[in-house]
């Protein structure tokens, strides 16, 4: 079996964003960039896959501008055999990068693709599920649990209600929630490794795939910032405001 | 302009996101329909035809339909669409996972979890966790749209009398099968629409703390939600989980306890009216945005705060 991860290159989720002055955007240049948390835990369930002999190959896919090699070789170094690098500096919605991915999976025949649920700069939440439809293949969303059957994959989604068990036909797409494991962190030994895993470089012309934004972003803004109120010194005094100043209980 | 909104239900009853969902279609001008996709679900399209504002049902009742697998509606929807200007549904895990499956189905983008909208083509929706608001314009033919409920009023589920026609079937993919599903079961009220809600953190210590919550949920009539850290410690299940990849909730009062304040953790409950903290530590960035913040171990303040609440 040949496992597919798309690793997306985001600002880290640890650093607070800034807001350009022009509200043009988020300012992105001198930000600490690092792979998209849902996607390591996605690499690291693919690596697992190969550990247990279930997978013989996990290809690391990112698109984007030319140091997504970076977020690649991340993935080369918690042990994806080889990368691949779609390079553009278009900034891509999730529908041109699902067609990207469409034209890599129709070119690499994996009969898995392990993805994030969702990338923590747009919050879209999208291109797994438009993966799948482009393919025709069945999707396991937001999943925290997944096995390999004979031809399919049963996985465990996380829902609004609790969980959902589904039986997906073989070959299909997952989206993974940060529960599913807990990703590894790659050794020095295994970081020099990775620089000589190979890594393939194409164009989205290449693939021939149109990726024209559809959404232009007029502004980007702050969002109302709320203002910190009192410190209250007990619980009588705390219930006492509740009842008769903010009147919510 | 037409608008067509996908229901959100359990082949029973109509889910509370759907009634918002309605509202931001009204923002949005022109007809409104509302699908109902399912089985054995007549009753959901009669209660659908009864939300104010409502002209038209299109009800699809098959039995591959019955667990709203993405594979098996997402073409009926798609089948549907380009009868409208407009196609929304809820931003929940229901639209989420089956909306972007339309978009892809029609070639359009997906615009999600809209806070705002300012004409029949611009949208705002938050990013980077709700620390930055974006303003999209849509250049598609059809707007598929994700809505964040707790930015748009419930529409009146009663007032409309819509009339409710069956649309054709798309049939079964056949590539994914329901096996089960576990879903919590809570006399509570319900995390998106509660209108208190009292969370707990990884300073719970243990699942078994959080009974000193429910205690005060109930008093309150509240509903009882958590951090990811406190549902990835296994204190309580993944549905308790507020925050940027969890669930949104604005209630009025929303009381955060040994919860520090991570911004993951704020994009889902910074909406709130009042919100309450309380943590031992000083610092806590949560106090940044509390209304009233109490600096005090949450194993002292709980039992008080329950005696406080009979007086
Ligand atoms: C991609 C990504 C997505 C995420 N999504 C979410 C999300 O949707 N929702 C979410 O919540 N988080 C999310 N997180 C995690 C988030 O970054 C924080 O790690 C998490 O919110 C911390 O939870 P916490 O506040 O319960 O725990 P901690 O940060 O450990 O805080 C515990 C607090 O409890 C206090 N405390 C301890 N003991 C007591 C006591 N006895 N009395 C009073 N106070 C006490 C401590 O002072 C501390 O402030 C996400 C992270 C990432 C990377
Ligand atoms: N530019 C990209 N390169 C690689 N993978 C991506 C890219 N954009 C999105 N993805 C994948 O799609 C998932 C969901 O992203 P989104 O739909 O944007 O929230 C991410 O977690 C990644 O796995």
């Amino acid at each position: 079996m040949k496992v597919l991860v798309p690793v997306k290159r985001v600002i880290d989720a640890n650093v607070k964003i800034r807001i350009k002055a022009d509200n043009a955007g988020v300012e992105t240049t001198n930000v600490k960039m690092s792979m998209n948390p849902f996607d390591e835990v996605a690499v690291e369930e693919a690596i697992r896959l190969r550990e247990a002999g279930t997978a013989q190959e996990v290809i690391a896919v990112s698109l984007g501008v030319a140091r997504c090699q970076e977020t690649i070789r991340t993935a080369l170094a918690m042990g994806a055999d080889r990368g691949i690098l779609v390079e553009t500096d278009v900034e891509l919605e999730p529908l041109a990068v699902a067609k990207l991915l469409q034209a890599v999976v129709e070119k690499e025949k994996p009969d898995l693709v392990i993805m994030g649920k969702q990338a923590i700069d747009g919050d879209c939440n999208q291109t797994g599920q438009m993966l799948a439809a482009l393919l025709g293949w069945a999707q396991g969303t937001f999943i925290s649990k997944l096995a390999i059957g004979q031809g399919t994959a049963e996985v465990t989604r996380e829902i609004d209600g609790g969980l959902e068990m589904l039986s997906l036909k073989m070959p299909a797409v997952v989206t993974v929630d940060l529960r599913l494991n807990e990703p590894r962190y790659a050794s020095l030994p295994n970081i020099m490794k990775a620089r000589k895993k190979p890594l393939e470089r194409l164009l989205p012309e290449e693939l021939g795939v149109d990726v024209a934004p559809r959404l232009v972003t007029l502004k980007v803004e702050e969002p109302p910032k709320r203002q910190a109120g009192v410190k209250v010194a007990n619980v009588a005094e705390l219930v006492d405001k509740l009842r008769n100043e903010a009147k919510v209980i | 302009m037409a608008v067509l909104v996908v229901a959100e239900h359990d082949n029973t009853e109509i889910k509370p996101a759907t009634l918002n969902t309605v509202t931001a279609a009204g923002q949005i001008g022109g007809e409104l329909a509302i699908l109902v996709v399912g089985h054995n679900c007549r009753p959901v399209a009669e209660a659908a035809a009864k939300i104010a504002g409502v002209g038209r049902v299109l009800l699809a009742d098959q039995p591959h339909l019955e667990h709203h697998l993405a594979e098996n509606v997402a073409p009926l929807v798609a089948s549907l669409a380009r009868d409208y200007s407009h196609v929304l549904a809820p931003a929940t895990t229901y639209g989420k996972n089956v909306m972007p499956r339309v978009a892809a189905d029609l070639d359009v983008a997906q615009i999600s979890d809209i806070s705002g909208i300012e004409s029949a083509d611009t949208f705002i929706r938050p990013i980077y966790a709700g620390n930055a608001l974006a303003v999209v314009q849509s250049r598609d033919s059809i707007k598929l749209i994700t809505v964040r409920g707790t930015a748009f009023d419930a529409a009146p589920a009663e007032g409309g009398s819509a009339a409710v026609e069956s649309v054709p079937d798309t049939g079964d993919q056949g590539l994914s099968r329901f096996v089960k599903q576990d879903l919590s079961v809570s006399e509570r009220p319900e995390l998106t629409t509660a209108h208190i809600v009292i969370s707990g953190g990884r300073g719970m210590g243990s699942g078994e703390n959080f009974a000193l919550l429910e205690t005060i949920a109930d008093k309150l009539g509240a509903a009882v939600g958590a951090s990811r850290a406190a549902v990835d410690a296994g204190f309580v299940p993944n549905d308790y989980q507020v925050g940027q990849t969890g669930k949104i909730v604005a209630p009025d009062l929303y009381i955060a306890v040994g919860i520090s304040g991570a911004i993951q953790h704020l994009a889902g409950m910074k909406d709130s009216k009042v919100i309450v903290a309380i943590n031992k530590d000083e610092e806590a960035p949560i106090f940044q945005i509390a209304d009233y913040g109490l600096a005090a171990d949450l194993f002292d303040v709980l039992p008080e705060l329950a005696k406080e609440l009979d007086k």
